[in-house]
């Protein structure tokens, strides 16, 4: 077993998986990390199973040492990482020697990254998963939903000899700004003629009100025409529009079940990259089947298994 | 019945069996919830069940969207309503209360019945457990009487108890942990709603039905509640 002690951490620091699945019909959110590929990622360059607990770090301020020879992997957003005051660049796995100290410090490109470790990090299963719902008091290191802390010790069981690096032609580009995928849902049709095309050709800001729940886009207000909805399952990267037109993309954390019309979905591509953009950033949205993000997707997890 | 099959996302498909709440929908949720759970099998990610619809989240791995729509609409060939919906019967106890369910008043005055009048008629009916939701084992119940029917308060409270009990509009609900709630609040329940070492996590699942019952402040207590006031929480 190897440990780590946290030095500096932060609310937005969590242990997360893929999240929490088979108990949503009892209101138990999915949880789980918010950039999905590059969690699955940073479990890829050690050889693990994609989906194992990884450490989520939110915009920096988090320090560990290593109270052992550590061998663990970087991927996601650039936050400042140190060792011992070397720049460490994320997309590779990297050795952290007794007594040294990892450091990451701000974002300077995108916004949550993640760290792995052999194995994954130890954490229990609370209903089939390690994710850190703090709302819901579940997950994280002690099953109770709470954020990694100072003085806290994170552990792992594996063993690997994997360093290397996720090769150029995959490594996620967060600078890129295409527009994001958006699978079309059945309320679609219920909006303004002009809503409609103001949806897929203005640009939208993702407000500060943001956090694992949901994000709000702001821009031009849109109208829905159709009937008041009777609450119903929210998938993940909902695209809901509340009475003041501002829609809101509904993340990892968010509430099982709601009313409000939406627009549809975001494609897990979108939501990944989504999750590494910081308030004030500009987004469009594209309209895409649900048959074509389907193959984009299933095509996409091809490369985990192809390296 | 009129069902439809829409599109929600990616992987998941929405089923819509109803365009009203009704008490009368259960058997046939319940029926399909068992159907598309059969269907699906091992490539079920999460159904979740809300008053006229199912979202079906399924792998998106094993299923594309057309073999998906595919087992949905076998899943539903010659369905029946579950006659015996399966579902439980649950007693929570209740202690009415001012202290801990301020509305009992405001209810009061809306509906012109006197407090032990709106305790009597809350806790005379047996409610349909319609979905989950909000929080974990966060049940929302109906239809209550008419008469005490209340919307939802203009500002909700920052803290509600655990084991709170409420009214909004024609649904009842207790709250299984404290938090934020606008419901109108009558009284508290020490029952334990959601418990991650029971089997099946939740003590109340779609479909169940439930009923209230008033219990004095001692028995209350001596059930375990928490009689802590509403006030000192905040």
């Amino acid at each position: 077993m190897s440990r780590l002690t946290i030095e500096a951490s932060t609310p937005l620091c969590l242990l997360q998986d893929a999240g929490r699945f088979g108990v949503r019909h009892l209101g138990v959110t999915q949880g789980g990390a918010a950039d999905w590929r590059s969690m699955a990622w940073a479990n890829w360059l050690l050889g693990n199973g994609l989906n194992l607990p990884v450490i989520e770090i939110t915009l920096g301020g988090f320090t560990v040492v290593a109270e052992e020879d550590c061998l663990l992997a970087l991927a996601g957003a650039d936050l400042g990482a140190r060792i011992d005051g070397e720049v460490l660049a994320p997309w590779r796995s990297f050795k952290l020697r007794k007594g040294q100290t990892l450091q990451f410090t701000q974002p300077l490109l995108g916004a949550r990254a993640y760290l792995a470790a052999p194995g994954g990090f130890s954490a229990p299963q609370v209903l089939g998963s390690s994710a850190t719902v703090v709302r819901e008091e579940l997950g994280g290191l002690d099953g109770r939903g709470v954020p990694l802390a100072k003085g806290a010790t994170l552990s792992y069981q594996g063993e690997t000899l994997l360093v290397r690096e996720v090769p150029a032609q995959h490594r996620p580009d967060l600078r890129l700004d295409t527009p994001l995928d958006l699978v079309l849902g059945a309320q679609i049709g219920e909006f303004s003629g002009q809503s409609l095309f103001d949806v897929f050709n203005s640009p939208w800001t993702l407000d500060s009100r943001a956090d694992r729940m949901g994000i709000r886009l702001l821009g031009t207000a849109l109208q829905y025409q159709g009937r008041p909805m009777i609450s119903e399952g929210i998938p993940l990267g909902a695209v809901q529009v509340p009475p003041d037109g501002q829609p809101i993309v509904l993340l990892n954390d968010r509430q099982t079940i709601g009313g409000y019309p939406r627009l549809g979905a975001l494609t897990p591509l979108a939501l990944a990259r989504l999750a590494q953009c910081l308030p004030g950033t500009q987004v469009r949205l594209k309209p895409v089947v649900q048959e074509v993000a389907h193959r984009e997707q299933v095509e996409y997890l091809q490369r985990f298994i192809d390296r | 019945m009129n069902p439809r099959v829409e599109v929600v996302a990616l992987d998941c498909l929405m089923l819509r069996l109803f365009d009203e709440i009704a008490e009368a929908n259960m058997p046939w949720m319940l029926a399909a919830s068992e159907r598309l759970r059969a269907a699906f099998g091992a490539h079920l990610i999460d159904l979740v069940p809300s008053y006229t619809t199912l979202m079906v989240h399924y792998d998106l791995t094993a299923l594309n969207p057309n073999q998906a729509r595919e087992l949905i609409a076998e899943a539903l060939i010659d369905l029946s309503p579950n006659a015996r919906t399966g579902g439980q019967c649950h007693v929570l106890p209740v202690w009415y209360d001012l202290s801990v369910g301020p509305e009992l008043s405001l209810l009061s005055r809306r509906s012109g019945l006197a407090v032990e009048e709106v305790i009597r008629r809350h806790s005379a009916r047996e409610y349909q457990v319609f979905a989950l939701g909000f929080a974990p084992g966060f049940a929302f119940m109906g239809l209550v009487e008419e008469v005490l029917a209340a919307p939802r308060l203009n500002t909700p409270r920052k803290k509600v108890a655990a084991g709170s009990v409420g009214i909004a509009e024609r649904q009842t609900a207790a709250y299984p942990v404290v938090s934020p709630g606008g419901w109108n609040l009558i009284g508290r329940t020490p029952a334990r709603l959601f418990d991650r070492n029971r089997e099946g996590y939740s003590l109340m699942q779609p479909g169940d039905t439930v009923r209230f019952e008033a219990v004095s402040h001692a028995e209350f207590i001596n059930l375990g509640g928490d009689d802590t006031p509403l006030e000192a929480l905040a």
